[in-house]
């Protein structure tokens, strides 16, 4: 897939910065010790966050085409993201411009202050990354995660609609293999696919919590330590909104576990449920 | 009841969506899978029926697409192939764009302890 000779082209996203910045750390670390750095774009935009559907709905892809064309100026085909939205949006928007010449010429006609998007870049997640290094990460395992038993998490926007979705769309298994390489007990849990609720935590907070709780609910009764996920709005939601909540399940993103199994301490700072209990056979 | 038919309405909603809603066969296979159905006063499959009958005023005054947060769970299972979730955007859209907002920026007391693209999202969805 991605051969960059230095490492791999990055887009970061609004939340990465800052409220999901345990994520960043965690990513960047972990594929530092990969060998393949992340190296952030040189300039980026916003991606909008979740998809505009309608058929007229030009206007709401610009930011997304934008930071496609940020990536075709520093010479780069390849794009990788972290954040599940972001991944989304980019995606959903790099295929609508591929598959609809006349809009990406209505596009190019507006960005007149930018040279054509030719529609060559290819977005990923960093997941499918992961997918193609087994071995590598195998080799750097130097504390296996025994006895962990992680509830893996996808949520929506990896999965869905179809043709974005990183791994089969009912029964995912791609962090499932990652876990098993770092030695993990994972457990398939079937609300592993369901939403959290999204951006509903904005104005319907009790929404999400009816979803949270059926997630963790079932988590708990799984015997899950620890949940593991990429999403920075479902690792807010799934953390934040157990609250009222009799269970209080760690919600870690994935490179959090990959790393500390590498031996090393990345992101685990910002938790509301703090992991440190659930992870101290783990932790120096 | 006697139901206002609004026939543009219908044409709007497939013409903002691409689908067409008269594929669906009331199978309920969306409403079966959605993880939102027990917040929602009307099953998604019922809001395209009322679309075929023209019913926007009743549409309206239901929270179905207020409540579907785009998670496309129906879309990649309908056996119909009909991508429900951009149904329900064009639905959304038909009233937002006569400038309706259905979040209020100045009632969030929340905002600072909110992720960014949850506002982002948020925004996206229910703002005209």
């Amino acid at each position: 897939m991605i051969q960059m000779e230095d490492g791999y082209l990055y887009y970061p996203g609004c939340t990465l910065k800052t409220k999901a910045s345990d994520y960043e750390e965690s990513s960047k670390k972990v594929m530092e010790a990969l060998g393949k750095p992340l190296v952030e774009m040189d300039n980026w935009y916003c991606c909008g966050a979740v998809q505009s559907l309608a058929t007229d709905d030009i206007m709401h892809q610009i930011a997304a085409v934008r930071t496609m064309l940020c990536a075709q100026e520093q010479g780069e085909r390849e794009l990788v993201t972290l954040c599940d939205m972001c991944y989304n949006v980019l995606k959903q928007a790099n295929k609508r411009m591929k598959e609809k010449p006349d809009e990406l010429e209505t596009m190019n006609e507006f960005l007149d202050e930018d040279p054509d998007y030719e529609g060559q870049v290819e977005v990923h997640h960093i997941f499918e990354l992961f997918r193609d290094m087994k071995d590598e990460i195998k080799k750097l395992v130097k504390k296996p995660l025994d006895g962990l038993n992680v509830v893996t998490y996808y949520g929506c926007m990896l999965l869905r609609p179809n043709h974005v979705s990183i791994d089969n769309t009912e029964d995912p298994m791609i962090m499932e293999d990652i876990l098993e390489l770092l030695g993990a007990n994972t457990i398939v849990n079937p609300k592993r696919t369901e939403c959290c609720g999204s951006y509903h935590t904005v104005n319907r907070g009790d929404i999400v919590e009816n979803r949270v709780e059926e997630i963790v609910a079932r988590a708990a009764e799984d015997g899950a330590d620890v949940i593991a996920l990429s999403c920075p709005l479902c690792q807010f939601n799934l953390d934040y909104h157990q609250r009222v909540s009799d269970h209080k399940i760690p919600v870690l993103y994935l490179t959090e576990l990959m790393a500390l199994s590498f031996g090393m301490e990345a992101g685990l700072k910002k938790h509301k449920i703090n992991p440190r209990g659930a992870l101290k056979d783990f932790l120096e | 009841m006697k139901v206002k038919r609004d026939l543009e309405f219908l044409e709007k909603v497939e013409e903002l969506s691409g689908e067409s809603v008269n594929a669906c066969i009331r199978c309920g296979t969306c409403s079966a899978g959605c993880p939102f159905v027990e917040e929602m006063d009307v099953l998604p499959e019922r809001i395209f029926k009322r679309i075929v009958l023209g019913d926007r005023e009743g549409i309206m005054k239901n929270n179905t697409m207020w409540i579907c947060a785009a998670c496309f769970t129906c879309s990649v299972r309908c056996p119909r192939d009909i991508d429900i979730a951009k149904i329900m955007e064009a639905v959304r859209l038909t009233l937002l764009r006569e400038d309706i907002d259905m979040v209020d920026l100045d009632g969030l007391d929340n905002i600072e302890e909110l992720p960014q693209l949850a506002v982002v999202g948020c925004f996206r969805k229910e703002t005209g």
